[in-house]
């Protein structure tokens, strides 16, 4: 019924190899940048763009950008913090350094150092694997944390070691960052870097690099024998990946809080991000999207939740429920589907096409 | 319906019931908004919980004994940060726009929290109070018009540390040579006093040793053995937090490094933080920015009006006195002292933000004043002005006779000149990086 693909033709091999290659998921996905691009801020108060939405798209960009790592190249990792925090501070230095670089600039170099940074880091994955190669990296994450409370140059000597961005422009008088960024131009200018990065990271994980990756994740020695370098390949991971969470972490300083200090991407980030490629899915786009979703908007939805229905609970008591909500509910959609939420959508799209025949 | 149908169900409900989440609850039209950021819950909730209901409990006096401010309610919401700063975030932005004049005034509780709000209060034109806490150079009000730090910052707290110091030794010409070490938690909470107390170790000439100890502190072992057998300090300073406090003390006494050459900062002198530690903590010193104990005439009329008829916020009166609980006091009672001013320069109605810090940027807490409340003794009186958002900044050295906190200082005034200098300095550069043009001051 609402997948009704008869009469669809795929007539060359571009149509063949289109991402959405199904006219009504195409039409979806369009709606839903629609959405996203003109609707919500128009209809969403200051409050929404700004604590709900900026939050949800930033640390989903660190999920993608985590997703590659774990969920396509299969290395585990527990440095996002880290390497987050590589991309806050280096963006920093820069804007600091070049006031005069404009701020698109000013994160991809900070995706790139954080990428090299992440490469460094990667090294020991040709050796070390699986759980152990989790704890090589909760080592980053220590390391740099470590780094940036320790040096003052990367806080260029701030009492504090506290970084706060610079107010920086798109275009003409349009501010991001600082305090005079309205939460409309922050909603946008964020949301059209994660839309980009999410289309590129989708089809690299169509094409060779993306291929070897998952090669190497479903087993490393298959992989190797037919012909795949493990270091490049690894590395390749490691680098994107770092990219991905380096703007992420520039994002997070720059637009959403203005200033951070190294302890706002401290290990509880990291698990934070890993849980909500966990229980979004690994090895997915949009699973990643949908466990930043499931980790971000719930927990503020459930401590929302008793004011709205009219119910006066000291807030104590809500932080509590808050947790014990939250906890079953994790608990809940890994045993309904241990692949995450972006499976289930799958389940869902699949029935789709078959209603109202299933079989 | 089988499993996954439920889940499904579930999810569409979740969206649907949150989408309606921007609905807000009503509020009379005629009374006075208070957000108050608190953390009741998390790790660091046994210091959260006595500021909270300090702060909940003045507000809920002057509702019940003299219906709000100038015959203006006061309505009062919580929202609950955990000291966690996403959530402190969140909780500004929720509280911001309510009530029919939204916030007139934050105080986030937090460091962490502080830092996410600074650009925002300045777009949101609401003032942000931090009173012995935040950015130590917000003392200057050219260049942080927003932000008040009365009644005391972290470098104030550092020179009023060494003063007293020197005032143990005899003066400050008998600290050349001393050993002082500063045992930090290892944040931007932790990293403000290290600045002063350079700059005091260079002018008077004693030896400054720094131990950064990493959050949550609960591993102190190899610092003590360090400070306690090898460096052998004069004095011990601490800016710690939470179960680092409790722990540093256990340590200290475990390597026999006297008590009472040991000085915490305010944040290291909650009750809750000597009572872990145990027989250890006897002697142990602390710097308060407010006076303790509970006898105060304030107390008594918090005990009459609101614990006597079961209003009150703490579970019990004895509470009452704890420095955390006053110091909620503290905090509400500059804010109420604002909106009192702010009321009566522009009317007996609802405040905004903008109008509090109007009257904040002359807020005159006299001691005349104090007296009238309740509370001469229990907090210095605050003079602010455009360019001054410190006021005095002093603070009281206090020590832990093993049950409660004991006054054993007066109020100890810091290096007001130095300092200053400092405060302005440090101002400048950020006004450089953030492209702030300090506002003229007449």
């Amino acid at each position: 019924m609402i997948y009704r693909e008869a009469g669809e033709f795929k007539t060359s091999y571009q149509k063949d190899q289109a991402i959405l290659s199904i006219r009504q998921d195409n039409w979806f996905m369009w709606a839903i940048m629609a959405i996203a691009f003109l609707v919500i801020p128009v209809i969403s108060s200051e409050y929404w763009l700004g604590t709900i939405m900026l939050p949800f798209l930033i640390l989903s960009l660190a999920a993608l950008g985590l997703n590659v790592l774990t969920g396509y190249a299969g290395q585990l990792s527990l440095g996002t913090g880290g390497f987050m925090a590589t991309g806050a501070f280096a963006a920093y230095k820069i804007a600091i350094a070049f006031p005069e670089l404009h701020i698109v600039v000013v994160m991809l170099m900070s995706g790139l150092i954080a990428a090299g940074v992440g490469i460094l880091f990667g090294i020991p994955s040709l050796r070390i694997k699986g759980f152990y190669l989790a704890v090589a990296t909760l080592a980053s994450q220590f390391f740099l944390i470590w780094m940036f409370n320790k040096f003052g140059w990367f806080t260029n000597y701030s009492s504090s070691g506290v970084i706060s961005a610079p107010p920086m422009t798109v275009f003409g008088d349009n501010f991001v960052t600082g305090p005079y960024a309205t939460p409309v131009a922050k909603y946008l200018f964020t949301l059209s870097l994660v839309v980009f990065f999410a289309l590129m990271t989708k089809n690299l994980v169509r094409s060779n690099i993306g291929r070897e990756w998952m090669a190497v994740r479903d087993m490393d020695i298959a992989a190797e024998i037919i012909g795949i370098k493990m270091l490049p390949t690894k590395l390749k991971a490691f680098a994107y990946s770092s990219f991905l969470c380096g703007i992420a972490g520039a994002l997070w300083a720059f637009v959403h809080t203005g200033s951070v200090e190294p302890l706002a991407f401290d290990v509880n980030r990291s698990f934070q991000i890993l849980f909500m490629i966990i229980i979004g899915g690994l090895g997915s786009i949009m699973g990643a999207f949908l466990g930043a979703a499931f980790i971000v908007l719930l927990p503020i939805f459930l401590s929302n939740a008793p004011a709205m229905f009219g119910f006066n609970i000291s807030v104590d008591l809500i932080s509590h429920i808050e947790f014990m909500v939250f906890g079953a509910l994790i608990i809940f959609f890994l045993i309904v589907e241990p692949h995450g939420l972006a499976r289930l959508w799958q389940i869902l799209k699949e029935k789709l096409r078959l209603w109202p025949f299933p079989y | 319906m089988n499993i996954r149908k439920a889940s499904t169900h579930i999810i569409a409900t979740a969206l649907i019931a949150g989408s309606l989440a921007g609905a807000s609850t009503a509020f009379a039209a005629d009374s006075q908004f208070i957000g108050s950021l608190v953390y009741r819950t998390g790790p660091y909730a046994p210091g959260g919980i006595p500021w909270a209901d300090g702060f909940a409990d003045y507000i809920n006096l002057l509702n019940e004994r003299d219906g709000g401010i100038n015959g203006v309610k006061l309505s009062l919401e919580e929202c609950d940060t955990a000291y966690n700063t996403d959530k402190g975030v969140e909780c500004y932005e929720r509280l911001k726009n309510k009530g029919s004049t939204g916030m007139p005034a934050v105080m986030p509780l937090s460091t962490g929290i502080t830092y996410a709000l600074l650009d925002r209060v300045v777009a949101d034109k609401i003032p942000l109070i931090t009173s012995g806490y935040g950015r130590a150079d917000a003392a200057d009000g050219r260049i942080f018009p927003y932000v008040f730090v009365p009644p005391a910052t972290y470098w104030g707290g550092a020179d009023i540390a060494i003063n007293y110091v020197a005032s143990q030794e005899g003066g400050y010409g008998k600290l050349k040579g001393k050993k002082i070490a500063l045992v930090y938690h290892d944040s931007a909470y932790g990293k403000e006093p290290i600045r002063t107390l350079e700059a005091l170790a260079s002018e008077h000439g004693f030896k400054f040793s720094k131990f950064p100890v990493p959050h949550p502190g609960l591993e102190q072992k190899a610092t003590w053995l360090k400070i306690g057998r090898q460096l052998r300090p004069d004095y011990v300073l601490m800016w710690g937090w939470g179960v680092m406090n409790a722990t540093a003390i256990k340590e200290a006494a475990a390597v026999g490094f006297p008590r009472d050459k040991f000085i915490g900062v305010w944040w290291s002198g909650n009750d809750a933080d000597m009572i872990p530690a145990g027989k250890a903590a006897k002697g142990y010193k602390s710097l308060q920015f407010n006076g303790v104990g509970s006898d105060f005439g304030v107390h008594q009329q918090i005990k009459n009006e609101l614990y006597a008829k079961g209003k009150g916020s703490a579970k019990s009166a004895e509470q009452t006195g704890e420095v955390a609980y006053n110091r909620g006091l503290q905090s509400a009672l500059i804010l109420t002292e604002a909106l009192q001013a702010a009321m009566n320069h522009y009317g007996n109605k609802p405040v905004t933000g903008e109008q509090v810090a109007w009257a904040l940027d002359r807020l005159s807490i006299t001691e005349d004043r104090l007296k009238e409340i309740g509370a001469d003794g229990l907090f210095d009186p605050i003079e602010l002005s455009c360019v001054d958002h410190l006021g005095k900044g002093r603070a009281k050295v206090t020590q832990w006779d093993g049950k409660q906190w004991k006054a054993i200082s007066d109020w100890i005034s810091p290096n007001s000149k130095m300092l200053r200098a400092m405060y302005e300095a440090s101002a400048a550069q950020y006004a450089k990086e953030k492209g702030i043009t300090p506002r003229p001051c007449g």
